[in-house]
């Protein structure tokens, strides 16, 4: 982020992933929201980027291998690895 | 740790076959989701997780239970297709600055667009199926990294480590990737609005 004082929406679209990891100090983050109340197209821009976010958290459990729907595992997979265990 | 998976995890140090197979059977359909979503369904994410439980075998000694057991196996997993997604062949990288926002000469956005319904774009389950696709167009350096961050749920920190890069380098690439995909989902989102 430059060292003016206010940000252009080039500026402000820089540092969006800083602003949501909470890592912009509070200089920079007073610009960042002054930017954000005078501008709706990085309003907007903000929103659609938090959605895109949470849309690929969304397809599948964030967890990993903890997800509540695990796929069932192929008989033929767990022979296979047995079977590779056992040759070592 | 759990009573149950100390037990499991002595079984396994102590080279119980019934052991082995429990945890195959536990953790293998979840492992091959990790897998399949990383280097794609079919027979390569099979193998990642065979190479997985293999890695695994070898290192149930050094088990200790600091980790839960499905992490620790999360992490072996991602790390044996993050080997086999490098020992693809490379094919060049298309440029990402297409799919990335555009600015006029003041430095305002070019071309905004309308703006997109957040909570009603969330429900939509086409949407969530072009999320995968789009991602996997991605080239490979940022598709990697959305997906080992915002999916596989890694620090950054971990993602540094596993790819060889600095932790500056894995936000940069996953800010790109992330502005990318946004670009790659708007005109769904737009149709599913409209």
């Amino acid at each position: 982020m430059s060292a003016r004082d206010e940000l252009t929406c080039r500026d402000f679209v820089e540092v969006i992933m800083a602003f949501l990891d909470g890592e912009l100090d509070a200089a920079q983050r007073a610009l960042f929201d002054a930017h954000l109340d005078a501008c709706p197209d990085c309003d907007h821009y903000l929103d659609s980027y938090r959605t895109t976010v949470a849309l690929g958290k969304s397809i599948c459990d964030p967890e990993g291998i903890d997800g509540p729907v695990p796929l069932d595992v192929p008989e033929e997979l767990v022979q296979a690895v047995l079977a590779a265990r056992r040759q070592r | 740790m759990a009573e149950d998976e100390a037990k499991l995890v002595a079984a396994l140090q102590a080279g119980d076959d019934a052991a082995f197979e429990r945890l195959v059977r536990d953790y293998g359909g979840r492992m091959l989701a990790v897998a399949s979503r990383l280097v794609g369904d079919g027979g390569e994410a099979k193998d990642v997780v065979q190479e997985a439980f293999l890695s695994a075998f070898r290192a149930i000694d050094r088990f200790e239970g600091t980790a839960r057991l499905s992490t620790w196996l999360h992490r072996i997993t991602v790390n044996a297709a993050l080997m086999r997604l490098r020992s693809r062949r490379r094919h060049p990288e298309e440029p990402l600055d297409p799919w990335l926002p555009q600015f006029e000469a003041s430095g305002h956005l070019a071309n905004p667009g309308e703006p997109w319904q957040p909570q009603g774009a969330l429900e939509k389950a086409e949407l969530r199926a072009q999320v995968r696709k789009r991602i996997d167009e991605l080239p490979e350096i940022y598709r990697t990294v959305l997906m080992l961050r915002d999916i596989e749920g890694l620090e950054n920190e971990e993602v540094a480590g596993l790819l060889g890069v600095n932790v500056g380098t894995v936000k940069t690439r996953l800010h790109r990737a992330r502005m990318a995909l946004r670009s790659l989902l708007d005109p769904h989102v737009r149709e599913i609005q409209s």
